[in-house]
């Protein structure tokens, strides 16, 4: 095998790492907080990504500026669902959760699917075309700022948890709940903003990877499954288990389609998905018994 | 109990007569109605009564599905003896898949996701089997020899689909007194109080897994012979996995009418919903579009599904 193809391999799904973490920890904070699984995680990722299309081809406006109005609009959205519908059924039994969250996430697809039509989609930027050489191995340039731009609101997210009030809040929601209600949080409110920090941390990941990565309103349920495969390898409800199992799914498919086939990269990492449920279930970075 | 059952017999035997009347059209919306009832009512076993969630039950449609076919095309063997192997073959997956997340003890979320992984590894590698037909899928020729699961009248499949639903139904109906219902549902309830008790709950999960995957993959003949085409991203994707689910759970996961009644409320929306809007595009989307409140409703209004009505 040509150590050229496998470097260009490892440094391609790093940098393709960086939406892949965006994307789970976004699905990390939303469990974590409120024992929730988002099935509607991937349409709220394609909802992002059209934004993003429509900003760059109504507008003008280049998805690399435009993914924070992206997220402002996701954010509204996940917010709206959380008061609307996931506040009822934070109590109750998964299957219900589920069934719930399977409904949201065939409207978003079909409203989507009204919207804009079942063919795919891809947004133009000037960055896609251009390319930087490290030696024998090109670097894409849009690969390049979309990880940097994910690693940034990464951190930010995580500076936001860690220092500001509202972010403590929301830690103390998701540590427990009753106690967090009974020194006077409205918890309600701190769901809600959960959620939507949460759908906002997708919506941005979608309209950062719309250049690189098309688009259709179907795409959505394997984006969610991708979310969680990464979610369940990091560990369930960890920021930091999210970031670096995005990283680590991203890079393990990249070499799965440098060793094995483009078409079975998946493979790769539904098999690693197995391994961690059966012999790590808290996940590579999970506190065990949680 | 006894007026349960004549009103059951008066079903049937309405059923049994509906073709008569019925036009070609609406007898395909009612065999699509019977045979995702059927597949409902498979799933109802393992993941209704045991309450172990199941998202990967297209796995065992596929794996039925493209055994018979293959069986059929290679060797020449008749589909009525195939579906019992892809059956067998199915049971066997469902096995592995059953060993490894009871054995380990993977529970809710986790054992979804699970079930999850192992369908889309199926679909994966089908669809990079050449063997198999790879992307494009395996294509069977119409015949209409009934020996190769074919017909020339659409009112036969009417009636294996109704065979294939009553018959997992009154399956179901038996299971569900006897002792092996009960542990099942002690299981979904309190599967610690269970164990505690001394029940294996390993072994009846087993069980439930096992019978559960041996009649979903007996729904893959029927899917395959009745579409005549499999693509590995239809007969194994998350969507029909998803297809299966909804159905038991709108009409009650856990009762052994559940699966029936929602599918009787599920399927028929999905086909007649297209004929309603008026163009283009929505023509396409309307179907999920509007089937898609009515999956909240499920869960939001009754929680035990519509069947808690009555």
């Amino acid at each position: 095998m040509d150590p050229t193809l496998i470097g260009q391999g490892l440094l391609s799904g790093l940098l393709f790492g960086g939406v892949y973490s965006l994307m789970a920890v976004g699905l990390t904070l939303i469990f974590g907080v409120m024992r929730v699984v988002n099935f509607a995680h991937g349409d709220m990722m394609v909802w992002g990504m059209y934004l993003a299309w429509m900003l760059s081809t109504r507008l003008g406006v280049d998805p690399y500026l435009g993914f924070g109005l992206c997220a402002a609009a996701l954010f509204l959205l996940g917010w709206a669902i959380q008061r609307g519908l996931v506040h009822r059924i934070v109590d109750a039994p998964h299957e219900m959760q589920i069934l719930l969250m399977l409904g949201v996430a065939l409207v978003l697809e079909n409203a989507a699917l009204v919207a804009f039509g079942p063919d795919p989609q891809r947004v133009r930027s000037p960055l896609t075309a251009a390319t930087v050489w490290l030696g024998p191995i090109f670097v894409d340039v849009a690969r390049l700022v979309t990880f940097g731009l994910a690693l940034a609101l990464t951190l930010a997210l995580w500076f936001f948890l860690a220092r500001t009030d509202l972010g403590q809040r929301i830690r103390a929601a998701a540590d427990n709940p009753y106690g967090a209600l009974v020194i006077g949080t409205d918890v309600g409110r701190v769901y809600a903003a959960a959620f939507g920090i949460g759908a906002a941390c997708v919506g941005a990941a979608g309209a950062l990877v719309s250049p690189i990565l098309p688009f259709q309103p179907a795409g959505g349920l394997s984006l969610s499954v991708a979310s969680f495969n990464i979610v369940i390898i990091g560990g369930m409800g960890s920021l930091v288990g999210a970031f670096a199992g995005g990283l680590l799914v991203s890079v393990a498919e990249s070499l799965g389609a440098v060793f094995l086939a483009p078409s079975m990269k998946e493979l790769v990492s539904f098999s690693l998905l197995i391994v961690i449920l059966l012999f790590r279930p808290a996940g590579l970075f999970g506190k065990r018994g949680t | 109990m006894r007026g349960g059952g004549i009103a059951a017999l008066l079903a049937v035997a309405m059923l049994a007569a509906l073709p008569a009347v019925l036009s070609s059209y609406a007898v395909t919306v009612f065999i699509f109605i019977f045979f995702y009832a059927y597949l409902g009512q498979a799933w109802n076993i393992v993941g209704g009564y045991a309450g172990q969630l199941s998202a990967g039950h297209a796995a065992f449609v596929g794996v039925g599905a493209y055994t018979s076919a293959m069986l059929s095309m290679t060797l020449g063997l008749t589909p009525w003896i195939g579906m019992f192997v892809g059956g067998l073959l199915s049971a066997a997956l469902g096995a592995l898949i059953g060993f490894l997340g009871f054995r380990f003890g993977l529970r809710g979320f986790y054992f979804v996701l699970l079930t999850v992984a192992f369908a889309e590894i199926c679909r994966i590698v089908a669809l990079n089997t050449d063997a198999v037909g790879g992307a494009l899928g395996l294509y069977i020729g119409f015949t209409g020899n009934p020996r190769q699961f074919q017909f020339q009248d659409n009112r036969v499949y009417y009636y294996v689909a109704l065979a294939l639903m009553l018959a997992a139904t009154g399956l179901v109906a038996v299971l569900e007194r006897r002792r092996f219902g009960e542990y099942l549902r002690a299981i979904r309830e309190d599967e610690n109080a269970c164990e505690a008790l001394g029940v294996n709950t390993f072994k009846y999960k087993m069980l439930a897994m096992v019978l559960s995957s041996f009649l979903t993959g007996i729904g893959g003949t029927f899917y395959a012979y009745y579409l005549f085409s499999l693509q590995p991203n239809s007969v194994f994707g998350i969507p029909l996995s998803v297809e299966i689910i909804i159905r038991p759970i709108v009409g009650g996961a856990g009762t052994v009418l559940g699966p029936i009644l929602g599918s009787f409320i599920l399927s028929p929306l999905g086909e007649i919903l297209p004929h309603l809007s008026l163009a283009g595009r929505l023509e396409r989307a309307a179907p999920d579009r509007l089937r898609a409140p009515a999956h909240r409703g499920g869960a939001v209004l009754p929680p035990g599904g519509l069947s808690d009505f009555n």
